[in-house]
Order: C-alpha cells, then structure tokens, then sequence
C-alpha cells in the first residue's frame, strides 16, 4: 500500500486533469478477479465488484489542489488561477505545467527590494506569477497555453519512524487504500468510486451517486491536522498518529449519528486506533452522495494530514493502515447492514 | 388548531440530522390520519393519505431546528461547540441549552477581558454543563452531540412565542391539515430533515415520490418590527404566499393556484418577497426533470431565536388555506 502511495502522490492530476492518476489505478487493478470498471463522462473512474447484499459504495477522490494557466504576461511570467490554495505558501515553490511538465517557480520579491510594509504583507495570487525562464510572451506561448494545469513537484518521502511527506496526500490516501480494499471479497453489491473535482466542490461525486444510487457510503479522505504546539484541546481538529477520524459533521455532510457510532464501535471492536474529527470545518464527497436520489447513509475516515492543501503535506503511515482496518471491519463484518 | 399538539411538537428535540425525537411525536400525532407512515434514508417522516386521482401533492415542513454541536471538550469540562445551522453566537450567549439525553447546560464565551458579548464569537462559545473534567463531561457528553436552546412557550394573548416555531409551527400545522383535510389526491405530508443546514432533506424526499405539486410550509421574516429592513408581511394578516426568497422563484401558475384557493375560501393571504434565506421549496424544484413548488408561510418575527413570535390567527388561516389547496380537483401544470 506505501508504495502505491508513493507512486500516487507523485503523479499529478489537479482538479479536471485527474487522466494520470486514473490510469494508474485502471492499470494497477484490471487482474483482480470479478473487477468491471467504466469512466464515466465527469471522469470518475467506477469500480464494480458485484456481489449479493445492499449496494456499499467507497469512494476516495482523485484530484488534488493546483493551478491552472490563466494567462502570460509580455515579459513571459504566467499568471495562474486557483482554488483551495494559502497564497502564503505557494511562494518560491517549484511546479510543473502542462502534459510536458514545463519547469518553473512560483517568484516573488526579493528580499533586498523588499519594504518594511511589503515584509509585513502576505502577497495574494494576483500578485504571485510561475517564471519558466521564458524570455518575453512568444517564447512562453511556446512551452504553455491558457488552461494548462499547474502542479507542485514534491516527491514522495519517509520521514522518520512513521511518517510520510508528499503533495496530494489529500486525497491520494484515499486512493491508495480503496485500491488496497478492492482485492478482498465483501459480502455486498461492491462499489469503489475515484472521484474527481472534489477541490472545486464536490462536483465528480455528484454524477457518480446518480449512476451508483448506493444504500451506504463510506468517503475515504485525508483531513485537516492542526496539532501544532499552539493548538489546545479545542482547536487540533485532528492528532497525527491519534489513529482514523471519523467525522460527525462538517459543512456538506451532519453524518447519520448511528453511523458516526456505528464506525466507532467498530474501531473499539476491532482493537482499531480512532479519534472524533474535532472540527466541522472543511467538506466531502460525502455531502452529494449522501443526497443523491432519494438519499443514503454516508459516513467519512479521514487520515490526518499537516499542512494540508499545500506543496508539502505530512501524515502518519499507522492512521492510514488504521483507515484501511477500519474500513475492512465496516464490509467484512457487514456493519452496513445495520445503518440501513 | 389543538393546542396540546402545538405545545408537543415545539417542545420535541430535534436538532439538524438529529431528528428522530420530534419525528416520534409528530408521528403519534398524524398517524390516525393518513393510510401509511414511513422514515426515509435521510430521516425525513413522510406520512401518505391515499387519493384516487392519480395526481400525487407533496406537503413539506422541516422538523430540524438550530443548535449547537460539541465538537471537543477541555479539560475542565467546558464543551467547545460549532454552529448546526444560523446561530447568532450573540444571541446564544448566556442561553440555557438540552442535549438529546436530557443533559441540560448554560452557554457562555470565553475572552471576557478582552471584550464583551456584542463581539462574541462563535469559536469564544462553549456550554457549561456543571462538570469539573473532562473525564466527568464525558460520562454526560460525547464530541459529536448536539444541544438547542430550551424551549420556552409564551402565550401573549393571539401571539405566541418560543425558541421552535422555526419550523415546528408548520410541523403542527401541516399535521393539523392533515387531521382536516379532503382530497382527492394522493398527500405526502414529508416532515423533513436538514433544512437548516442547506436544504439537504427535502429534495431526497421528492425524488422518492415524485409529486405533480409541491407546497412546503415555513416562516418568513415580517416588515412590522421597529426599525427593521422593509417587507410587505405583518403577523396577524394571514399566512403568505411565497413570490420569491433567495432558493426560489414560485411559478406563477402555482401561486395563481394558492390565491386562488385562497380566495374561494375566503381565507386573508399576503404575498411575500423575503430578500434572505432558502427554504425546501427550492430544493424540491430542482429535483428530478423539475417539480411545480410553492410556499405558504407564518409571518414570523425575530426568527433564530429563542423568543421566534407568530400569530395564533395566521397559523389557523395557514391550515385552512393547505386544506383549500388539497381539495382542488385541477392542479396546476405548465
């Protein structure tokens, strides 16, 4: 599953530009037995496993935050657009843009020419530009075109015991594990969803939902982890290492409470590290899915991520295999059956 | 209008998503009078009378209310708590709140020394509920519960006020309807959930049914309190029909309908335009290829807060005017 991960997270695949890392999954999963597989037009890619027994539809979304190419200046800098991104934290970052990965660097001021009051300002989107080196207009129109997507460029690492650092964590995590998921046999009409365009507002999942009509739903993310040394009792969200959150509410999605318990108990059952996702900030899948037709029982694990929707992410390799066993007790011991 | 019922159905707890102790109460009240009583995936209670025309009309009114959810408790005991829909972190300041389990608790805001309650925030807020530590919170309170205001039930000669009415009031009133009522027409009276939250009850309901009709039943904020935005709506001059608010334009043909109905009973009516706020209507419109959806609702002042004030007249013309609706033979189509 780590090296999956891995390989996930250093494939780029910005919101509406998700073909990469679907098909690497398509590719890592078409001999496992019983798999039928179809894209559908928004470009979820849905996997069926069809088995007796309600309709349990996984779903993990594909996508990750970047930026697309909105323009280039005379002088050959290249301004971008944006969604989910902290201005203050794309500076001086390397990306790629494009099919061809076109090399750049997101560039500000320097220092030197800096005023006390520019130190002191955080610099917005509309004032940042990727340099690729090009030497006036003409030359970058050469290498990237309005609407090219923009990708961080961080690769994959261990860090420490227990921890790994990459881009796209969120919610390549997901991926990984729903991957990991697909080659066991539950007792259920099995469905695993990769979403995408969840960053732009959970528009893939939507269209999904529809042509799924799942009876239950479980939403593999990664989260929000705000356990800096600041952070009191009341404002972590979530702990890296303090095992899967399971969320109760956020803004898309109050999740039913006897599934919110439900996932709980089956953690505590299974001897299976959890912690409540201590915030309702943020939104998922779960939010279209749980309304789509006439409605379902949807509940979401979420893997803590630091510094989320940023180049560089860090999250702890024993929440995901704790992700993984809680969501392998939910279908193999059939808890779905009691939610519905 | 029995008051009885009124009182039960605006003193049931019920939060958003959190609904399953006011749909129980609603539920003993309609029963008697509809063929089949049914819970839906999203806990939405949908109570069916059988028509014979083969036209279906859906009534709706949600059951969920605002509240407070505790989303960690400290070390001392304190509960930290989001908002569960629009609350004022203002008003809830100060307030006395009940969890599901009966727990009862005061809120308040931390920060004191740095400013006072006109500037309080709703990260400030949290929920006293009389313990010490964590360890002793927890055996009363789990992260995840969810609290609202007490309800409280003010009898001011025709005007009555509680924390609920938002939108209990047409809970009552659309069971009310439903004890009265004749109708040749299949009647789903969906009692939904979520409302306040953003709509997310209503439409999964109507995609289940497929109404040829949709009227849901909610309040509206009014234009006679002092000093306050300009509206055409005054409580004690009849229920409204909806124009238009910010989830919906009602088809004409659907309001023609209403004033229609309205006007053969001689039932008071006002129509209303209300400049904030969605309501189910719009979320049942927009399901499936398209429903026909319109909206009566209570004048209502000083709404998302525990003081919420109607009058007991329109709430009686706002029954008779569902029941003048249920009982027409031609529904209104495109």
């Amino acid at each position: 599953m780590l090296r999956r991960l891995e390989e996930l997270s250093n494939i780029n695949g910005v919101s509406g530009d998700e073909g990469k890392v679907r098909r690497y999954i398509k590719e890592a999963i078409k001999d496992i037995p019983n798999v039928q597989m179809r894209t559908d037009t928004m470009g979820n890619l849905i996997v069926h496993k069809k088995g007796q027994g309600p309709k349990v539809m996984l779903a993990a979304h594909m996508d990750e935050v970047g930026m697309l190419v909105l323009g280039v200046l005379d002088n050959g800098l290249i301004a971008y657009s944006q969604r989910g991104l902290d201005p203050r934290v794309v500076v001086s970052k390397r990306v790629v843009i494009g099919d061809d990965m076109v090399e750049g660097v997101i560039g500000a001021k320097a220092i030197h020419l800096q005023t006390r009051e520019e130190m002191k300002a955080a610099l917005a989107h509309s004032e940042l530009f990727v340099d690729i080196g090009a030497k006036d207009k003409d030359d970058a129109l050469k290498y990237v075109k309005p609407g090219d997507h923009i990708a961080f460029t961080t690769r994959f690492k261990r860090l420490g015991e227990s921890k790994v650092l990459g881009k796209a964590l969120d919610d390549r995590i997901g991926c990984a594990v729903l991957m990991e998921l697909i080659k066991n046999t539950y007792e259920c009409d099995f469905y695993a969803v990769f979403t995408v365009q969840e960053e732009l507002g959970l528009r893939g999942a939507m269209a999904a939902a529809y042509a799924v009509q799942p009876d239950a739903a479980l939403i593999l993310e990664g989260t929000v982890a705000n356990d800096t040394p600041d952070a009191d009792d009341a404002s972590y969200a979530t702990k890296l290492g303090a095992g899967v959150a399971i969320t109760f509410m956020d803004r898309a999605t109050i999740v039913n409470p006897n599934m919110f318990k439900l996932l709980a108990a089956t953690a505590k059952e299974a001897n299976i590290k959890w912690q409540p996702r201590q915030t309702t900030s943020g939104a998922n899948d779960a939010g279209p899915i749980h309304q789509a037709c006439a409605g379902c029982v949807a509940g979401s694990l979420a893997v803590p991520c630091r510094y989320i929707h940023s180049p560089a992410s860090i999250a702890d390799i024993n929440d995901i295999n704790s992700m993984y066993a809680l969501a392998d007790a939910f279908l193999k011991n059939k808890k779905f059956n009691e939610v519905l | 209008m029995d008051k009885m019922m009124m009182k039960d159905i605006l003193k049931a707890y019920g939060p958003s998503g959190r609904e399953a102790q006011a749909a129980e109460v609603i539920k003993q009240y309609v029963a008697p009078y509809v063929d089949e009583v049914y819970t839906d995936a999203m806990g939405s209670l949908i109570a069916h009378k059988k028509g014979t025309s083969g036209k279906k009309i859906m009534l709706s009114a949600h059951m969920d209310q605002i509240g407070l959810i505790v989303v960690a408790i400290d070390d001392k005991g304190f509960l930290r708590v989001s908002n569960v829909g629009g609350v004022n972190p203002i008003i809830a300041t100060a307030r006395e709140v009940v969890f599901e389990n009966g727990v009862k608790g005061v809120t308040y805001f931390e920060n004191t020394s740095k400013h006072g309650v006109n500037e309080a925030k709703m990260k400030e807020l949290y929920v006293d509920i009389g313990c010490t530590s964590r360890e002793e919170a927890e055996k009363k309170v789990s992260v995840g519960d969810m609290a609202v205001y007490v309800t409280n039930f003010v009898e001011m000669g025709d005007r009555l006020s509680s924390g609920a009415m938002d939108d209990r009031i047409c809970c009552a009133v659309m069971a009310e309807a439903m004890k009265q009522m004749k109708s040749e027409h299949d009647v789903y009276a969906v009692f939904t959930v979520q409302e306040e939250v953003g709509c997310r009850g209503a439409g999964p309901a109507a995609y289940a049914i497929e109404p040829d009709l949709n009227i849901s039943i909610d309040v509206c904020s009014v234009g006679d309190i002092p000093e306050c935005d300009k509206m055409a709506v005054s409580l004690g001059c009849g229920p409204t029909v909806k124009v238009m608010d910010s989830s919906v334009i009602v088809p004409p043909v659907v309001r023609a309908f209403m004033e229609a109905a309205a006007e053969e009973d001689n039932i008071p009516y006002q129509r209303e335009v209300l400049r904030g706020g969605g309501t189910d209507t719009g979320a049942v419109q927009r399901t499936r290829r398209g429903i026909l959806s319109g909206c009566v609702s209570i004048p209502t002042r000083y709404i998302h807060t525990p003081v919420e004030t109607v009058d007991i007249k329109d709430i009686d013309n706002a029954v008779r005017l569902l029941c003048a609706c249920l009982k027409r033979k031609e529904l209104p189509h495109r």
